[in-house]
């Protein structure tokens, strides 16, 4: 009972971290209308420049401010210099250029970081943990990172609800066309709009950095997971983001923690071990699968 | 008509040479780079007819690929071990059955794919069919039987009667024989009544309803024969280098596969072929002097992307226009 | 009985919008039927769930007799419906004469052979060219369909929608952004296919409308208010208050 409670929080926070890689790329998607498959190299990019700045200066603060600052600069200037002329394309040269992103990235960062990976340590106040029911000590930084996500959630909400850019937000997800006939500065709005989402994906990998090893590809491996927290959610819709990241979140980790054990009740150790990973593995695209052939468009698809 | 006639011959007497070039300059890894470079081309284009001709665009295509490979290292294994699949099926190493074996169960995969992924569209669809080939990617990493994510080796390539297949020239022709084959029924295909139907769904899906055609069923048809063809590249594929591994149906595979149509020019039928040889030899040469090699890959790529139309079929094109 | 199209009591609502409210209507053999109506009446909608592009809530669509309210739209279409598009809908890249030839392949079948050659079939290209003698579209044979204006794309639309041979033919709104000169081009084209098949012509242009149809119906807020012949929709004060008094307004 404690084991099952401890695995959904920490699906909780997996759910937020896929939220916040989620809500910038849905946004991205629904209102420029461009597959961006490099998302996950700002999550990197946040957890490579917070993990260095903070083993640099000793600041696990200090690192988090740079991995934003990092991870935003990153995303304008992508979105300056190569997305901006692939708005108008069609869904293929997006996924082929932003492909080629993914492969410079990549190799760019073997080169300034090596293929090492960085550890990072826990800044003093979250190196502990919090029993939160008797029982179950639970580390502070867990806490903290689910914490930071559901803020951010609340924050994205107040943005997008009470704000003009908010207002614009949700006409552009909606109706791009409209938008543009508003007369608004258009170019900024989008260059704005994915500097946030690539800040929000730099947040990730900074709060993510004490927890995975920051190496790499790191960013490959999540950003599948955040498409389809992103098409189950319905392209453009950050509640759906939330909604989709939580969920998968909580049911790939619960997969990956007792499918193998059930499994190995029925068959042979390590056979039962393999194929409860595999499965496990596969649990998310199987949601997508069924969601999308019951509603091809997503639970909460912005779009008509 | 008449000219494109003369380079297809001309370019397939090159071709057909290459050993022969390799034996005599002591280049022995000419033979196995160009060999793979018609196999990736063979599953480029197959990738093509549904991209290219056919505007849906798979992001789940090396499924097929890995699938055709696969079924020829289970039989094989099977073969090998002189056990049977799942206790019915004996294995072999006779490449007339192994490769039609492959062409069918990847043909029986694409259907089971496209029946369910073809419901959605745009996005959705990009991301259904690589949520498929993710789920195809774990279920051969999680069977341990055939070596779970470290594949299966094929100690010898499947023999075909009368030929020593042992000899990689030989080998090599084969391998040539059925690309220039999948390559001219390509070229029957898209000029079909078929090719056609499904030539007008790319440009106007809606008008070809209102015409009669039940286009879920053609575009169906032609996902199938896609993945055929990516079944059947597959399988000579484990041929050629006597391994099939989970890293076949990688997700980035199915994006190189992508590069290889796009670099080479979309619904073409050479382009293909033109891409995956060029994206290989650059990769390869590119891999030797650095282990960066991926950097500058991407650089091209993008540039590609961002500046041409067409890709490279298009600079030729232009070129022989002029010339 | 010789309706070719029966419609009786379609409904359809969106959210709380009411589109089609209980429309009835029938379409006879070798009758052109207008259906008129201001902007927002609904005729798209009709004409959409005719076509099977929109499921109706309720009633029924029967054509020839069977009951196709169900059907998909493709099947629609081997029964013997035929559309035009109201914003022309043709395979931009490909030449009029390509278009008309894979009009006429889809209805002669064989679609799913994959060792012909298409540009071979001679049932095929012979009608394609027989068609192109009797249009105005004779000598644009061999233009890419983006490189065509928009009147003759509208002529291309009506000679594929008529290759299919329909019984029943839903026009909607073949002049729309036509001039005169085009617009009277499209009434002969329209008379002359009179013969060929029914059809149900949704169209603003009343000078068309009363130059071309048998019939007429009313079509305001989802509802029929009125149908009669051209003398009957011209006295009738309700259709003058709501809709003809409206223009004139």
């Amino acid at each position: 009972m404690i084991l099952l409670f401890e695995q959904l929080l920490n699906g909780l926070q997996y759910g937020v971290t896929l939220f916040l890689l989620a809500a910038g790329l849905t946004l991205i998607f629904g209102i420029m209308g461009v597959i961006n498959l490099a998302h996950g190299a700002f999550y990197m990019v946040g957890a490579f420049a917070g993990a260095w700045v903070s083993i640099q200066t000793g600041s696990f603060w200090g690192g988090l401010l740079a991995g934003l600052a990092a991870s935003a600069i990153v995303g304008i200037v992508v979105e300056l210099g190569v997305m901006r002329r692939l708005y108008a394309r069609d869904h293929l040269d997006q996924v082929l250029a932003t492909f080629a992103l993914i492969l410079i990235f990549n190799q760019s960062t073997v080169l300034i970081f090596g293929r090492q990976p960085l550890f990072t340590s826990l800044p003093e106040v979250f190196s502990g943990s919090i029993e939160i029911i008797p029982g179950l000590p639970y580390p502070t930084f867990r806490l903290f990172v689910i914490a930071v996500g559901l803020a951010v959630a609340v924050g994205l909400y107040l943005l997008i609800n009470k704000t003009r850019i908010g207002m614009l937000v949700r006409a552009g997800a909606s109706n791009r066309q409209m938008v543009r006939a508003l007369g608004v500065n258009i170019q900024g709005l989008y260059t704005a709009i994915f500097g946030l989402g690539a800040l929000l994906a730099g947040l990730a990998g900074v709060m993510a950095s004490p927890i995975v090893s920051v190496q790499v590809g790191m960013g490959d491996e999540i950003i599948l997971a955040t498409f389809v927290v992103v098409v189950i959610g319905g392209v453009g819709s950050v509640k759906g983001a939330f909604v989709a990241g939580i969920v998968l979140g909580m049911c790939d980790t619960m997969l990956r923690a007792f499918l193998p054990g059930l499994l190995q009740q029925a068959m042979p150790g390590p056979e039962a071990q393999a194929l409860g990973v595999g499965i496990s593995s596969m649990g998310i695209y199987l949601m997508m699968a069924l969601v999308l052939l019951v509603r091809p468009r997503g639970l909460f698809a912005a779009q008509g | 008509m008449k000219r494109e006639h003369i380079i297809l011959a001309a370019v397939f007497v090159v071709l057909a040479l290459v050993p022969f070039a390799a034996e005599l300059t002591g280049q022995a890894s000419w033979t196995r780079l160009v060999g793979q470079a018609l196999i990736y081309g063979m599953a480029a284009a197959s990738l093509n007819f549904i991209l290219g001709y056919g505007g849906m665009v798979s992001f789940g295509h090396a499924a097929f690929f890995g699938i055709g490979g696969y079924v020829v290292g289970i039989m094989y294994h099977h073969f090998d071990a002189g056990t049977a699949f799942l206790g019915l099926i004996p294995g072999t190493d006779q490449m007339l059955i192994t490769l039609p074996a492959a062409i069918l169960i990847a043909g029986l995969a694409a259907a089971l794919v496209g029946a369910m992924s073809l419901r959605t569209g745009g996005v959705q669809f990009i991301m259904i069919t690589l949520a498929f080939a993710q789920m195809f990617f774990f279920l051969f990493i999680s069977l341990k039987t055939y070596g779970g994510e470290d594949g299966i080796m094929v100690r010898r390539t499947n023999s075909l009667p009368g030929l020593n297949m042992r000899d990689k020239a030989t080998l090599y022709w084969v391998v040539l024989g059925l690309a220039a084959a999948y390559y001219l029924f390509l070229r029957r295909l898209v000029q079909s009544s078929f090719g056609q139907i499904i030539a007008g769904i790319r440009q106007n899906e809606r008008r070809m309803a209102a015409m009669g055609i039940s286009t879920y069923r053609y575009k169906l048809y032609a996902f199938v024969l896609s993945g055929m063809g990516a079944g059947l590249a597959g399988a000579l594929m484990v041929n050629f280098l006597r391994f099939a591994s989970p890293d076949m149906m990688h997700w980035s595979r199915s994006g190189e596969l992508m590069i290889m149509v796009i670099l080479g020019g979309v619904g073409t039928l050479a382009g293909p072929f033109i891409g995956a040889g060029v994206l290989f030899t650059l990769e390869t040469t590119l891999a030797r002097y650095t282990e960066h090699w991926m950097l500058p890959v991407g650089i091209i790529l993008l540039l590609v992307v961002m500046t041409s139309k067409g890709g490279l079929m298009a600079l030729l094109r232009r070129l022989g226009g002029k010339g | 009985m010789t309706h070719v199209l029966e419609i009786s009591g379609l409904l359809k609502t969106f959210g709380g919008l009411t589109a089609t409210d209980h429309v009835s209507l029938t379409v006879d053999t070798g009758e052109i039927h207008a259906l008129i109506g201001p902007n927002g009446a609904g005729k798209s909608t009709l004409i959409n769930q005719i076509c099977g592009e929109i499921t109706p809530n309720a009633g029924q669509i029967h054509l020839a007799g069977r009951d196709i309210t169900r059907l998909p739209p493709a099947d629609r279409v081997a029964l013997g419906l035929g559309r035009t598009f109201q914003i022309t809908s043709l395979l931009d890249d490909m030449t009029v004469r390509e278009n008309l030839g894979l009009a006429v392949q889809a209805r002669e079948g064989g679609n799913f052979r994959i060792f012909d050659r298409a540009a071979k079939r001679a049932e095929i290209w012979d009608e394609v060219a027989t068609i192109l003698k009797d249009s105005a579209l004779g000598d644009r044979a061999d233009v890419t369909v983006a490189d065509l204006a928009h009147g003759e794309k509208k002529q291309l639309e009506l000679a594929m929608a008529l290759s299919q041979r329909p019984r029943l033919l839903l026009l909607d709104e073949p002049m729309a952004g036509l001039g005169h000169v085009e617009s009277q081009q499209m009434i002969e084209a329209l008379l002359a296919a009179r013969g060929e098949c029914a059809m149900l012509l949704v169209e603003h242009d009343m000078e068309a409308v009363f130059a071309l149809a048998d019939r007429i119906s009313v079509l305001v807020y989802g509802r029929i208010i009125a149908a009669g012949n051209a003398d009957d929709i011209r006295a009738n004060p309700t259709v003058r208050e709501a809709y003809l008094g409206e223009e004139e307004a």
